[in-house]
């Protein structure tokens, strides 16, 4: 098999993984001479998916012992199976970025002999990049379960990020679709390298220069929409890993209907919709002090596919409002809809020097047809009536035409509401 | 009312400084940029550094300056006088002007920013850099790209940063920049005819491209608007987008219709009452798996209803499959000696397999053919495992025994490993205490003959741990 005839299986093995982020280190390793990690990240190319191609995402091998049901690669799928060598990915990585069509390398694998015998494959692969050809662009290595707590930290060192994937929502889930793997053991490698990120910043601190460990952190991937358990167990499962692991990401994948597929799951993908509602929802945890459980308000504890997190959160919670742009504090101003975070900054910067009508807000490019109904302005704001009116959930909601071509795929990678 | 000629930010700085020391103010001043010079006047404007006068520098923030270096490098016409108006504003009475984000004239420079700041990351996202085939020792690259604003540059030093120990050169209609692994070099705009046309490694990374996308989400929309159509051009992989959109509802299709897995499972033949004998009539006409096509019959768990010990091996054998009884081949045999020798009476027990159906290959010899077993997959596993679970669910056993690692790992885990786990009682959901052991199919492979009655030692303690 050549080269080409890999990248295909391999590539293709590997396009139902979400994380696609390349940004988080602050700096380039130092004596590198091909490749840097400066500010964010960036998206070389686009797929018609309207994904971006920022990484190489292949997989070393996708021959694997283990049988998850999600997985196309189990055991028990006939799909077509290929190995790179590890000079073969190291050869790949440099010509590609050579030519700037990636950011970096994100490398997973199949389990082949033993967790640990597979772990180490992939660092040799980073390691050959660190130090024989001097990379220092981007690197993302996907750990491998039960792989031993050595190897993991020797990974940190050449890689930018570490990821440990949390595969499904909750416990009774993973014993479903995968039951090799456990959640004990899945959050003690998370734990593992949190600790020794832990440990590296403390040196730093205190002087010492200690050899860098994944300088982007860690981040972790969840298949959404292959069991029926609702929003809220899986944003409580994020909540808890962003405050307990300190994770930079959690990665929310829509179950894709795969090629041979197991028939216990579903043969149609969820609305990429959900997806999108739950990355909404997880930066409203991280970035506007929301909590898991408030952020779901249905009833059947899923998050309302026809309006975004924040605005359904607002029409459960008109109490809380009117909030005077022009007073309220910074932590109220974050819950208005259509109200994003920089706005926020921008209104407190321009409130010291003048105060602010509602043709200010158009001009800062608020979402003002869903802000409208909930903020007090320097003039009169007419749209504020509504906002104890049974219709008012079908005057904010956005156009349906409008929510799936615009709304829902702008801010599918970032989030942001 | 001067008129006041400039090409670069550099020249603006020079003039507007001096404009304002001598406290000229924006409506006096009309600016102008290289291209309407010359289709609008004949005689030579005064330059920048034809005024006279060394002004105090102003105090201005220092984001201003910023500001203006991107904005300066827009394509729009208007971008010194709206500067300079901005820069008299600041020095005017509005020292916190920036901040006020919704000000008309910050308004249109943020965008104007905005602009070039974009322009510049789509810079350093679709520079495509082809090997040139020198057959030198020293690799080039080199790139063609078509920017909408003046931003070479503000973007070389990135990819001089970037791909330091690198020769290469971009290139773009208005200007284009080397990179000798020293310094940058900066020289007149090329057209896109000069630039090489292709890189041997470009089918391989349309290879990626392609593998890369997922047909069974398409989202042209974001796509064009992350990737403007415009660059499309210097991306090779974007010529295979059309292809890609039009195979997508046929691929995804497709992968919805490949599902492999099990239609069904034993659970789809079970009877309406759990208790054995209606069990094995049913197991009888199970077609949960492909495994009944080939084998002679359903090969049903026999012994005790009342069975305090459940023993499981893990699929019928040839004379098994033949005879329809659980182990009575010479695996059989070696059990019955086993548990004789452990002090139980196999009548008290009961004995079944994982896999109710013989899987085997078919091989000739010169005596004929003959059938070769054949380890069951996960998915029969999986498929039989229901009629394992409505035994023992039948029966309640205080025992189970596992007998290899085959019938051990679906009641256990994939983790489970024979040599390490043998002998250990543990606690499974099918029942409190659940032991493996070695299969005593194992034993009669092992050629070593002193691992082999060290097994059969073993085998024996195991059952006799149980009675």
């Amino acid at each position: 098999m050549d080269v080409r005839d890999k990248l295909t299986v391999l590539a293709d093995a590997a396009k139902y993984d979400a994380s696609c982020a390349s940004s988080g280190s602050k700096t380039t390793r130092p004596g590198s001479t091909i490749g840097s990690t400066e500010g964010m990240g960036i998206c070389h190319s686009y797929t018609p998916d309207g994904r971006c191609v920022s990484l190489l995402k292949i997989l070393l091998t996708n021959y694997c012992i283990y049988d998850c049901q999600y997985c196309v690669n189990r055991i028990s799928s006939d799909t077509p199976r290929a190995r790179f060598t590890v000079d073969e990915v190291v050869s790949l990585t440099m010509e590609f970025y050579k030519r700037n069509y990636i950011e970096g390398l994100f490398l997973s694998s199949g389990i082949i002999q033993t967790s640990d015998y597979t772990m180490e494959q992939l660092i040799s692969v980073a390691k050959k990049l660190r130090t024989e050809q001097r990379y220092g662009g981007y690197i993302h290595l996907k750990t491998i379960p039960n792989a031993s707590q050595s190897l993991i930290e020797e990974a940190g060192l050449w890689a930018d990020r570490l990821s440990v994937n949390i595969e499904l929502p909750t416990e009774g889930d993973l014993y479903k679709l995968a039951p090799e793997k456990r959640k004990p053991q899945i959050e003690g490698a998370m734990a593992g390298i949190r600790d020794k990120i832990d440990e590296t910043k403390q040196e730093q601190k205190a002087g010492f220069k200690p050899p860098r460990f994944t300088p982007a952190g860690q981040s972790t991937q969840m298949i959404v929409g292959a069991t029926d358990t609702p929003d809220v167990e899986v944003l409580k499962t994020a909540s808890q890993l962003y405050s307990l692991q300190n994770l930079r990401r959690v990665y929310y994948s829509a179950y894709s209907p795969i090629p041979h597929a197991d028939a216990r799951l579903p043969g149609q993908s969820p609305p990429l919709v959900r997806e999108h509602r739950l990355y909404q929802a997880d930066w409203l945890i991280r970035f506007y002090g929301f909590d898991a459980n408030e952020i779901v308000a249905e009833a059947d504890q899923n998050l309302s596919l026809d309006i975004d997190p924040k605005l359904a959160w607002a029409l459960a919670n008109r109490h809380y409002f009117p909030v005077d742009v022009n007073k309220s504090s910074r932590e109220e101003l974050l819950r208005v809809p259509g109200i994003g975070a920089r706005n926020v900054k921008r209104i407190l910067n321009i409130r010291r020097f003048q105060s602010l009508a509602s043709g200010d807000m158009k001009k800062l490019r608020v979402a003002w047809n869903r802000a409208k109904f909930f903020v007090l302005t320097a003039d009169h704001n007419p749209a504020l009536l509504n906002l104890d009116k049974l219709d008012l959930r079908s005057k904010a909601k956005p156009k349906t035409k409008q929510l799936l071509l615009f709304d829902a795929a702008s801010s599918a990678l970032s989030g942001e509401v | 009312m001067q008129s006041i000629h400039v090409e670069t930010f550099d020249d603006w700085r020079d003039a507007a400084r001096r404009l304002l020391a001598s406290g000229v103010s924006p409506t006096d001043v009309q600016w102008i940029g290289g291209a309407e010079r010359s289709l609008f006047d004949d005689a030579p404007s005064p330059t920048a550094a034809g005024l006279g006068g060394e002004g105090t520098t102003p105090s201005v923030p220092k984001a201003f300056l910023e500001l203006a270096r991107y904005v300066a490098c827009h394509r729009e016409s208007g971008r010194w006088s709206l500067l300079y108006r901005m820069l008299w504003r600041l020095t005017h009475g509005e020292p916190h002007l920036l901040q006020v984000t919704t000000d008309d004239d910050v308004h249109q420079l943020t965008l104007m920013r905005k602009g070039v700041s974009r322009d510049i990351h789509k810079m350093k996202a679709f520079v495509r850099f082809r090997k040139l085939e020198t057959g030198g020792a020293e690799e080039q690259f080199i790139a063609w790209h078509r920017p909408d604003h003046r931003i070479v540059r503000l973007a070389a030093p990135f990819f001089a940063r970037r791909f330091s120990g690198m020769h290469w050169s971009i290139l773009t209609p208005d200007e284009s920049v080397t990179w000798d692994q020293t310094s940058l070099h900066y020289g007149h705009g090329v057209p896109v005819s000069e630039a090489p046309d292709e890189d041997a490694l470009e089918d391989l990374w349309k290879a990626y491209y392609a593998s890369i996308f997922n047909p069974a989400r398409v989202k042209v929309a974001a796509m064009k608007r992350e990737m403007p159509v415009r660059h499309w051009p210097t991306l090779p992989e974007a010529t295979l987008i059309d292809d890609l959109l039009r195979q997508a509802p046929a691929r995804a299709d497709a992968m919805i219709q490949t599902n492999e897995g099990f239609a069904e499972t034993a659970a789809h033949f079970m009877p309406e009452h759990g208790d054995l004998v209606s069990l094995r009539l049913a197991a009888a006409t199970c077609r949960a798996c492909s495994l009944h096509q080939c084998a002679t019959q359903t090969v049903f768990g026999e012994g005790s209803p009342l069975a305090r010990i459940v023993l499981v091996g893990e699929q019928p054998g040839d004379r098994e499959d033949i005879e329809g009884h659980p182990f009575v081949g010479p695996a059989g045999k070696l059990l019955d000696e086993a548990l004789e020798h452990a002090g139980i009476d196999r009548r008290d027990v009961y004995i079944t397999n994982v896999v109710k159906h013989f899987k085997f290959r078919e091989t000739e010899t010169p005596r004929g053919k003959r059938r070769l077993h054949q380890k069951p997959d996960s998915r029969e596993i999986y498929a039989c495992r229901p009629w394992l679970e409505a035994e023992l669910a039948a029966i309640g056993p205080q025992v189970v025994v596992c007998l290899g690692a085959t019938a051990a790992q679906p009641l256990f885990g994939r983790d489970f490993g024979i040599t390490k786990d043998r002998g250990k009682v543990m606690r499974t959901d099918w029942c409190d205490s659940t032991i493996a052991t070695w299969h005593p199919a194992a034993i009669l492979r092992m050629q070593d003959a002193v691992r082999q009655a060290q097994m059969r030692t073993q085998l024996v303690d195991d059952l006799a741990s149980v009675k």
